[in-house]
């Protein structure tokens, strides 16, 4: 099945939030070998000036692989998952992830673009930080394409 | 915290300076470790079987564990780990992981640019898995 190219420029709503956790932002660098003190220490952390723990450069990548799974998981967008290449990902952060903050992910389909038999899919998450009087903070951007095999590449 | 080296300072700094290398060796439990932590199953990560019949050599690292393991260099080399404020990269071939036995990725990183103006320099990233690049355009924009 190809993909649904009528998902070009769709944005959902935002996430329920996802809940940083000092123990998962460990793992996390663990798993990535970043052993910088202000991943693991919570006195170096805020001796750096943090109000905790903070999050390896790509954690992010954790929050919007979630928001995306509304796309790759929604069967009417096409995307066959057992044809998919990671092309590409980029991370800006507008102020780093730290731990107890409650991201909101808004998911952006950027575009959908065939090429040489591949659809290119381009999404972009916005995640900020959910307030206690429910106002939000930009955190990160998050863009990443897909590259998918077409059923005869 | 008197375990920290002191912050580069860009005055010092010159397009072409390599800042640090190092090698990341990946093997199999560390791709199940990474699976688990970011909540990538794609068996293609960890099932032999379900990566052959998809047309791959084998096991492949996760392009994002290769991302992630690349950018700790540059953490470590910029004192703090918040200072990456952008990072991005293409994934443009994978890094197969044998069992038994283990892959390793080659990390260089060499001042790309320098923004004195916008307080960053830019970090270029050599990602490489036997002598070819496994990332491309590997660039991490830190605020110094």
């Amino acid at each position: 099945m190809p993909i649904n190219a009528d998902y070009s420029g769709r944005e959902y709503p935002a996430t329920a939030p996802y809940s940083v956790g000092r123990e998962k932002l460990r793992e996390f660098a663990s798993a990535v070998g970043s052993t910088h003190p202000v991943h693991h220490d919570i006195v170096a952390a805020r001796g750096s000036g943090y109000p905790d723990l903070v999050a390896a450069p790509t954690f992010a990548v954790v929050v919007a692989q979630r928001a995306e799974s509304q796309l790759i998981e929604d069967e009417a967008a096409g995307i066959d998952f057992t044809r998919v290449v990671h092309a590409d990902e980029r991370f800006t952060h507008h102020r780093p992830i730290v731990a107890g903050d409650e991201l909101v992910t808004v998911l952006h389909v950027d575009s959908i673009v065939e090429r040489r038999g591949l659809s290119m899919v381009t999404t972009r998450c916005e995640i900020a930080a959910l307030a206690a009087d429910g106002s939000t903070e930009p955190v990160s951007t998050v863009v990443s394409t897909l590259a998918v095999r077409g059923d005869d590449a | 915290m008197s375990t920290q080296a002191p912050r580069p300072q860009i005055a010092d700094l010159a397009v072409g300076d390599v800042v640090g290398s190092r090698e990341v060796v990946v093997d199999r439990a560390r791709l199940v470790r990474y699976a688990g932590v970011s909540g990538d199953f794609n068996p293609i990560h960890w099932n032999e079987r379900f990566a052959t019949e998809v047309g791959l050599p084998g096991v492949i690292a996760h392009g994002m564990f290769t991302m992630g393991a690349a950018v700790a260099l540059v953490e470590d080399w910029a004192g703090d780990p918040g200072a990456v404020v952008d990072y991005q990269t293409r994934f443009s071939r994978p890094v197969p992981v044998p069992d038994p036995g283990s892959a390793t990725v080659a990390v260089e990183a060499t001042i790309g640019a320098i923004d004195a103006e916008a307080g960053t320099v830019r970090v270029d990233l050599a990602v490489t898995f036997e002598g070819q690049r496994v990332l491309m355009k590997a660039q991490a924009v830190v605020r110094l």
